[in-house]
């Protein structure tokens, strides 16, 4: 492709924007603190935009295609919240402006505050942090400080399963927790075996991801639960999975004491190349009061005005996760989400999802062989290595791109060698995954008969595959280009 | 409505298909026992009922022009040129997530490679990360970086950081062996409060007041007291003034919500972290390197990843996984459409604009600029104390003018009595600050 970069582009003296005259008397600049030249490149608006266009034309989006990258929930995101969250009354509304003057903000999350309780079982939801891994961190620096005040700070392991998401125990050390790993049993489930003889007055909490990242439903969730309670430890849930049971259970109903949600994987905001996303904290009776802040609630009208929404720190609230209310641009496009599908439409989500990944998984389980076989939930991993190949699922990834789709996730869960993680959304019909099983048929009959179709794939790309050793050796993290122009 | 396309039909075929009869034998695994019962949420709204829905919402909101408008203290009202939100709605991008697969995510992929490369040359850092949460969130991962360098236990916070930032670092702080030190005179010297148990200092200049730290010689002072030093900067500020780098700092962090992103009720907005090359193993967040493929055509591949939470888990630099990665695609836009000349030009339009309104509402009875600090040079913003208190003034602004004011700063301690925080950008014409200093006039009359 080799789209030039800005600084190859640029040319001193172009401006992109036109800006106002100065109206006002020139004053003196501090001339010690001002610099010879910011740095910035220096281009026409034209070029901009054919620059980040062409840029565009070279990156696949879940609006280009299929995009089945399990534990990230690839679904369609409605245009509809692209308009609502454009709006000025939203786009333009200062965190610092008095409350009263921003009613509509704060209506929009004090509903979505009550739909996430309503939806995860929980008695209060704080809507800061900005990301699932942010809410990880949230939950278990609340879980820190209730061992405090409750006089065992000595309860400083988290449990955390061989499949658990990375940012799992990471976020466990981040909170000042060591981490215990637990493994899996022969049916995808938490070793009950092991859980028991981790538990200890040692325990601050379990992280618990629920489907697992196989997909699997926690067979024994309730007896996994208790087991963690009996011990006086507390129960983390990973939301990051909830797409497969909203609607169906309720987390904060069968004893989970705290859990983030995943509003750009749930509840359909977009992904954003990476983020930003949002990961809101729900919590039981027990830990309500630990909630990051502020949070939104409803106050009597005061004097004239009909002021009916304010903000508040929960009692012991663990303190500020973001400068501000967390990313209310991504809440209320989660916000309209659920106001367009309701309760019946969040569970059919869940079914669907269910459908379309029960679906593959029959398809596919000729070619690639399923451990841990038995009915899925909205994911589920398989072995990108068909019998009798030396196939490996990055392989199989990078030919599929050849075929149009985007591969799923490689390599995760770490306890299924050369795993694939399949996840199809609700959102794509049957004919997409027809497609999908074709071209991975054709690759598994590739790998037995043209096995360097997978490893020099791929070809039909603006470029090939891409030297990731090299990258990392020497790299390379800024434009050279810098060097010479500006 | 939901967008889901299955029809009955197909769904019959996909159950016989896997051998089912009724979707509900999927949930086998899940004891009707701990089913739940029906969600009680709103009834469902059609398309149009919801967008009627939110743009009364949205109404209710009461958000003047921004030259109407004079709060800043960390988000700001400045213009956002129409290519930005143009690139935003590709859908190509937004609608991408974290770029795994290189070969498929080149345009995400360059435009984070160009948006660190133009943050290094903006703050003077020699590596920039793919961006944090926000200006918060990545100052607290600074912090922990610091923590991680050595055995010291204090983060020394300057009296003029953002009080929310603090709050976040402090809330990060809760799993560390480390507290806060911070001194809350102005007459403080900033390398006082750096001792041998202090992993690094932070100071932000401008401060939070709007007004330039000295910040000469003060990272030599820092650094030989084995601390690093950690400066906070506004972006549009780097248009014209000095940068972190020129003045020995180790760690840049910045708030890019200035940077093309709408205020949106604060979030989300833009975190920006920049360090030295040799503290890159230790950055938290994504990073974008440039490679080549078997052919050696130029492209670009998340990089350096052994630092991450997934490969690394319990021994990553961070959780980080999720970012704000198209918030710094917004910046990049910006940043590229403004170019070199725009962005000193909207710092130049700031700076005067903020010392003309200044200048103007320190000539009314019982007014005073920047009285807890009258000698600091400042940018865009400056502390406005006045004949009577701040939200008497604010409440007459709004209801009679229609003018949000400036931030009431009586909550940030003594000397900031009758005080608000007054922000300016190249959005204020002459005559809407003529406006402001009259109707001030007249209130406090």
């Amino acid at each position: 492709m080799s789209e030039p970069t800005l600084y190859e582009l640029s040319v001193p003296g172009r401006c992109g924007t036109n800006l106002p005259e100065c109206d006002v008397s020139k004053v003196p600049l501090p001339d010690a603190l001002v610099r010879d030249c910011n740095g910035l490149p220096s281009l026409s608006q034209q070029q901009v935009v054919r620059h980040y266009v062409r840029l565009s034309q070279h990156n696949y989006g879940v609006d280009s295609g299929f995009y089945p990258l399990g534990s990230c929930t690839m679904k369609y995101n409605p245009k509809i919240s692209e308009a609502g969250a454009r709006l000025d009354g939203f786009a333009e509304a200062h965190p610092l402006q008095p409350e009263h003057t921003v009613q509509g903000s704060l209506s929009v999350m004090f509903q979505m505050q009550e739909m996430l309780k309503q939806i995860g079982g929980f008695a209060a939801v704080s809507l800061q942090p900005a990301a699932g891994a942010h809410g990880e961190l949230s939950g278990l620096l609340m879980i820190r400080a209730y061992f405090k005040d409750k006089g065992e700070p000595e309860r400083c392991h988290i449990l955390v399963p061989d499949t658990a998401h990375g940012t799992n125990p990471a976020s466990s050390i981040m909170a000042g927790f060591d981490v215990v790993e637990l493994p899996t049993d022969d049916k995808g489930n938490i070793s009950l075996a092991a859980l028991k003889a981790a538990c200890s007055d040692k325990v601050a909490a379990l992280m618990l991801t629920n489907p697992n990242t196989l997909g699997l439903f926690e067979q024994q969730i309730e007896d996994v639960i208790a087991c963690v309670h009996d011990c006086g430890g507390l129960v983390y849930g990973d939301g990051a999975n909830m797409n497969a049971l909203t609607g169906i259970i309720r987390p904060g109903e069968l004893g989970v004491d705290v859990m983030h949600f995943n509003l750009h994987k749930t509840f359909g905001a977009p992904h954003g190349g990476g983020g930003p996303g949002s990961g809101p904290v729900g919590a039981g009776e027990l830990l309500r009061s630990y909630l990051p802040g502020p949070v939104v609630i409803h106050a009597p009208g005061s004097e004239s005005r009909d002021e009916t929404y304010s903000t508040a720190m929960p009692d012991s609230s663990i303190g500020r996760m973001a400068a501000h209310f967390g990313n209310f641009g991504v809440i209320l496009r989660s916000f309209a989400y659920i106001l367009l599908h309701a309760a019946e439409g969040l569970k059919d989500n869940a079914h669907h999802a269910v459908l379309n990944a029960n679906y593959l998984k029959a398809r596919l389980a000729e070619d690639y062989p399923v451990p841990f076989d038995r009915i899925c939930m909205h994911e589920f991993v398989c072995q990108g290595r068909p019998e009798n190949t030396y196939a490996r699922a990055f392989d199989i990834s990078k030919r599929l791109m050849d075929f149009g789709f985007h591969p799923p996730t490689n390599y995760f869960p770490l306890i299924v060698p050369e795993a694939l993680m399949i996840e199809p959304p609700e959102s794509e019909g049957p004919e997409t995954l027809d497609r999908f099983v074709e071209a991975m048929r054709a690759i598994a009959e590739e790998a037995r008969t043209s096995p360097e179709k997978l490893t020099n794939a791929p070809v039909t790309l603006p470029i090939g595959r891409l030297d990731e050793v090299k990258a990392a050796r020497h790299p390379v993290l800024t434009d050279p280009a810098t060097l010479s122009r500006r | 409505m939901t967008f889901i396309p299955h029809t009955q039909q197909e769904r019959d075929e996909m159950l016989a298909a896997i051998g089912c009869a009724h979707i509900e034998e999927l949930f086998a695994d899940i004891p009707s026992s701990i089913r739940c019962s029906r969600l009680e949420l709103p009834d469902r709204l059609s398309e149009p009922e919801l967008a009627q829905t939110l743009k009364e919402l949205a109404d209710r909101n009461q958000v003047p022009a921004p030259e109407k408008s004079f709060l800043g203290g960390g988000c700001y009202r400045h213009y956002i040129p129409a290519t930005v939100d143009f690139v935003l709605q590709r859908a190509e991008f937004y609608t991408s997530y974290t770029p795994y697969q290189p070969e498929l995510s080149q345009g995400m992929l360059q435009a984070m490679f160009e948006y660190q490369t133009m943050i290094c040359q903006l703050t003077g850092m020699e590596v920039a990360n793919a961006s944090h949460y926000d200006g918060a969130t990545s100052l607290a991962e600074a912090c922990l970086l610091a923590l991680g360098l050595n055995e010291r236990t204090k983060i020394a916070l300057a009296p003029g950081v953002n009080p929310r930032y603090r709050d976040v670092v402090e809330t990060y702080l809760a799993g560390h062996h480390a507290r806060i030190v911070t001194d809350s005179s102005w007459s403080c010297d900033l390398a006082d409060l750096v001792d041998d148990d202090t992993a690094a200092l932070v100071v932000q200049t401008p401060n939070f007041f709007g007004q330039f730290e000295d910040l000469d010689d003060l990272a030599e002072n820092v650094h030989a007291a084995g601390a690093l030093l950690i400066v906070v900067t506004d972006p549009i500020s780097l248009g014209l003034f000095r940068p972190p780098g020129e003045y020995g700092a180790d760690i840049a962090v910045l708030d890019g919500q200035s940077l093309g992103l709408p205020v949106s009720f604060g979030g989300p907005h833009l975190g920006i972290f920049a360090t030295r090359t040799s503290l890159v193993r230790r950055m938290a967040g994504r990073v974008v390197g440039q490679t080549a493929d078997a052919a050696g055509r130029r492209g670009y591949v998340l990089t350096l990843a052994t630092r991450e939470q997934h490969i690394r888990r319990e021994r990553a630099t961070s959780n980080i996984c999720t970012n704000a990665a198209l918030s710094a695609l917004a910046a990049s836009v910006y940043l590229a459409t403004l170019g070199a000349q725009g962005l000193t030009t909207v710092a130049r339009l700031c700076h005067a604009k903020a010392h003309y309104a200044a200048g103007q509402l320190a000539q009314l009875d019982g007014c005073v600029i920047n009285r807890h600090a009258p000698d600091k040079p400042f940018f865009k913003e400056f502390a406005l104390s006045l004949p009577k208190s701040v939200a008497v003034v604010n409440r007459k602004l709004l209801d009679d003018y229609g003018i949000i004011g400036g931030y009431d700063l009586s909550a940030e301690g003594k000397g900031f009595d009758n005080t608000m925080l007054v922000s300016i950008t190249e959005l204020h014409s002459r005559a809407a600050i003529n406006q402001l200093v009259s109707a001030v006039r007249d209130i406090c009359a």
